[in-house]
């Protein structure tokens, strides 16, 4: 067995999770399977959500669409979890909270991937990159801009 | 002479504390069973007098406790909430019972049992899928630790706290848990041992995740006529809160908060409303017994419940003020980072303690204390006791 390297950032990889897709969701795996970054926006209001859940929560209406947005993010937080909680995951990897200027600094989780541990710092600048997992799932990660 | 329905809490009771699964092969229901007779015997009530009951856990059922242990009347039962928010809600929601007249003897119980498969901080990755759940598990956020290391991590670069502040929380409690017969630790923790334990989820380290316990508490509530007749001194309930702002939401389990919001524990909502309805302000509180299932879970409520201002609970542990001769002692119990995680229940057994002038780690004086339960999704518990009738 490989030595754990802990100074790489390894991509979460999660064994055998089943997508509960549903109406609300499924667009949104969908695109990134087209390397498109989206969030539900409402059409009405046009205040943006996330994750989807079919309702507006400034003025409840029930009229969600995705909007893409360019994968420009700011690292808001970071946890390095070295615990795999499940064995087959291999550690380190890196959950981070993001927020996306082009939808009104809305905040997403997702993966820091592509660099360095010593390299992450709250407030850096990112781009989202799209990885293709052994399942056929797309997910949308983001690494530092150089 | 008019009744006197204030709620009181009259009886106490808990289980042994075992590490996650070793209760076997009790059942959860046996545990709870027990601890209920214990807490009515404190009271110095009998089952008989029991006709209400109050949850906040799956698997605790009021049918089985009326068989198992010959209920003759049920007037009352309701589950307060599912998780660890609501460990001060079922106290909360139980006074409420009592104070309307909808029962008269309540008992608030919780029982955690946790056989492998049953595990209270398994991965959610196990649980069934939905909607939401792709956003968690596709990018690894698997557990609790996870979400409220990102919200300690955001905390702490905001306000400067640093994790020499955790382990004077830690270090705090696993003192206070010295002295506690019931306590799955047989000594303190030193600075050495922190700083070199195993990172777990970057800042939180091994010692600021509670343990995995297995175990029951139980609290009756009645009113002030009936506890004039019982043996202990009463401890009323003198505000009680199950509240929350909307825009907190799931919290933890949504991570999507306003960034006002975010560093904090979801609480401030909570305790205005138990402050108003209570009459009583933060600098009443002799002791506080704060929800911590990780360790900057204590540092957040002390600012969300008035004791510090934003950003400085950390060197408000530093300085001594949650110790037993400090300002605000803190988790005199141990709390769970420093005896057993019964999800809340031994926090509200302690403050019941402390006002009876009982407490093992008892706070000379003590008259007024908060209890509050667990920063996770809306809406968040908490109590305020006090040893005088409002």
């Amino acid at each position: 067995m490989s030595e754990t390297r802990w100074d790489v950032v390894h991509a979460p990889v999660m064994p055998a999770v089943a997508l509960g897709l549903s109406p609300h969701s499924e667009p949104f795996w969908e695109a990134a399977r087209q390397r498109r970054l989206v969030v539900a926006r409402c059409t009405h209001c046009g205040a943006y959500s996330m994750p989807p859940k079919g309702f507006c929560p400034s003025c409840r209406r029930q009229d969600q669409q995705f909007v893409e947005v360019s994968g420009r993010a700011t690292l808001y937080t970071y946890t390095v979890v070295r615990h795999a909680v499940i064995s087959a995951l291999a550690v380190p990897y890196v959950l981070a909270i993001v927020k996306l200027p082009d939808a009104e600094d809305l905040k997403m989780l997702s993966n820091i991937v592509d660099c360095e541990l010593k390299d992450i710092r709250i407030g850096q600048q990112l781009e989202v990159v799209f990885q293709d997992q052994a399942d056929g799932v797309t997910v949308p990660r983001f690494r530092p801009v150089h | 002479m008019k009744a006197n329905r204030q709620a009181a809490v009259v009886g106490i009771g808990s289980t042994n504390y075992f590490k996650r699964g070793r209760s076997s092969p009790a059942t959860i229901q046996e545990l709870g069973a027990q601890a209920i007779l214990a807490a009515l015997d404190d009271a110095g009530l009998a089952v008989d007098d029991l006709d209400g009951f109050v949850y906040f856990a799956l698997g605790l059922d009021t049918g089985w406790f009326a068989e198992a242990l010959g209920v003759p009347t049920i007037r009352f039962s309701a589950s307060a909430g599912t998780g660890g928010n609501a460990s001060a809600s079922s106290v909360a929601l139980a006074a409420t019972v009592v104070e309307a007249g909808v029962a008269d003897v309540v008992v608030s119980v919780m029982a955690t049992h946790q056989p492998p498969a049953a595990r209270f901080g398994s991965a959610f990755a196990y649980r069934p899928p939905t909607p939401e759940s792709d956003f968690e598990n596709l990018f690894g956020l698997l557990a609790p630790g996870h979400a409220f290391a990102l919200i300690a991590q955001r905390y702490m670069h905001e306000f400067g706290v640093t994790r020499e502040h955790l382990y004077q929380v830690v270090r705090t409690q696993r003192d206070y848990g010295l002295t506690r017969p019931k306590s799955l630790f047989d000594r303190s923790i030193t600075r050495e041992e922190y700083f070199s334990a195993r990172m777990i989820s970057d800042p939180l380290c091994l010692y600021d995740y509670t343990l995995e316990s297995d175990g029951a508490v139980a609290v009756i509530t009645t009113t002030a006529d009936r506890a004039k007749d019982l043996p202990n001194p009463p401890v009323y309930v003198l505000g009680g809160a199950m509240a929350g702002d909307g825009r907190w939401g799931r919290g933890m389990n949504w991570l999507g908060m306003d960034d006002d919001l975010f560093t904090t524990a979801g609480t401030r909502r909570t305790a205005d409303e138990l402050y108003a309805k209570s009459g009583l302000t933060p600098g009443d509180v002799d002791v506080a017994l704060l929800y911590d299932h990780f360790s900057p879970a204590v540092l957040l409520q002390l600012e969300d419940y008035g004791f510090c201002g934003r950003g400085e609970a950390g060197d408000f542990v530093a300085d001594g003020n949650t110790k037993i001769d400090g300002r605000l002692p803190v988790n005199t119990h141990g709390g769970h980072l420093g005896e057993a995680y019964i999800v809340g229940m031994t926090h509200v057994a302690e403050g019941v303690e402390q006002l009876r002038g009982t407490a093992i780690n008892q706070i000379p004086g003590a008259e007024i204390a908060l209890v509050t339960g667990g920063p996770s999704g809306l809406p968040v518990g908490a109590v305020l006791f006090g040893s005088s009738a409002r």
